[in-house]
């Protein structure tokens, strides 16, 4: 099974819709509220963090407060992020970073929204930290020589987002061009950014 | 309640055998690492997870893990890491951290 074609698993979505329909029928939640939350989530892409990432670039600052207390930080742009506990952890040339809940699919959801089915796969959680080079090579990510791995298993109360390095030929582009550039991907750590084709 | 561990301290995850709603993996039980980061106190996850939500707190760590401490016969360079949150009571103090 490939780590990128993971199939719906159609027996959740009737018991999550199950079980969403007992709770409004026993009157715990209401069905205004779950839409509501829905469209909320919904809202949250990846446009987020990416925004996050390019003020990083650009304002070292903002880059040294991010890596102390990510929340305080990403709260500074306005982004609401409610009661997330967030660790940003920095790509260097010497060092590579990947995020994984090996528990269940615990993800920066506020600032990425929802995670890629491949996130949650038993292949992806069991192999990111058996054979992270592995999996990293698989999505395309070969690492030079001398550069160390390291991995982050997100399985409590911290959320993560991984800061990638800012490529080489982006120094005319503005923070925004820059923030188009950092993908989903990147930030979780199995894809690095690259500097668009000229 | 203040934190046990220093940054920096060689630790060992403890095997209390435990299950349910914990948040300790199998795969680090028994291994040995250092002090990362303190996250801060938090409920335990075994009591939110049965609607429990005015337990004690307790602190919660960061920990580094060398891959070849985790894994005997990683592949990688012995320089890969893994970190990992892990809750106060799983952890011993341990002569050394790989």
């Amino acid at each position: 099974m490939s780590l990128k074609h993971v199939h719906d698993d159609r027996s959740a979505e009737l018991l999550e819709r199950a079980f969403r329909e007992l709770l409004i029928e026993k009157g715990l939640v209401s069905d205004a509220a779950v839409d509501e939350r829905v469209e909320f989530m919904y809202a949250r892409t990846p446009a987020l963090g990416a925004r996050v990432v390019a003020r990083a670039w650009f304002d070292s600052g903002f880059k040294a407060r991010l890596l102390a207390d990510g929340s305080a930080a990403v709260r500074e742009l306005g982004i609401d992020v409610g009661a997330l506990k967030l660790v940003v952890v920095e790509n260097a040339p010497q060092l590579h970073n990947l995020i994984v809940c090996t528990l269940c699919s615990c993800y920066p959801r506020m600032l990425l929204g929802l995670p890629p089915d491949w996130y949650k796969s038993v292949e992806y959680r069991s192999r990111a930290v058996r054979e992270p080079r592995a999996v990293l090579a698989e999505f395309g990510v070969s690492l030079p020589a001398g550069v160390t791995v390291r991995v982050h298993d997100s399985t409590a109360d911290m959320r993560y987002l991984v800061l990638p390095m800012r490529p080489h030929g982006t120094a005319a582009l503005s923070e925004d061009e820059c923030a188009a550039l950092v993908t989903r991907d990147a930030m979780i750590g199995t894809a690095v950014v690259v500097a668009p084709k000229v | 309640m203040t934190a046990r561990f220093q940054l920096g301290e060689p630790v060992r995850v403890v095997d209390t055998g435990a299950s349910g709603h914990v948040r300790t993996p199998r795969y680090i039980r028994g291994k040995r690492g250092v002090v990362e980061r303190i996250c801060g106190e938090f409920r335990k996850p075994e009591e939110l997870a049965y609607g429990r939500y005015d337990g004690e707190r307790e602190s919660l760590y960061r920990v580094r893990f060398a891959q070849r401490e985790v894994w005997p016969d990683y592949s990688g360079p012995a320089d890969d890491t893994l970190d990992i949150e892990i809750y106060e009571r799983w952890l011993e103090r341990s002569e050394e951290g790989r």
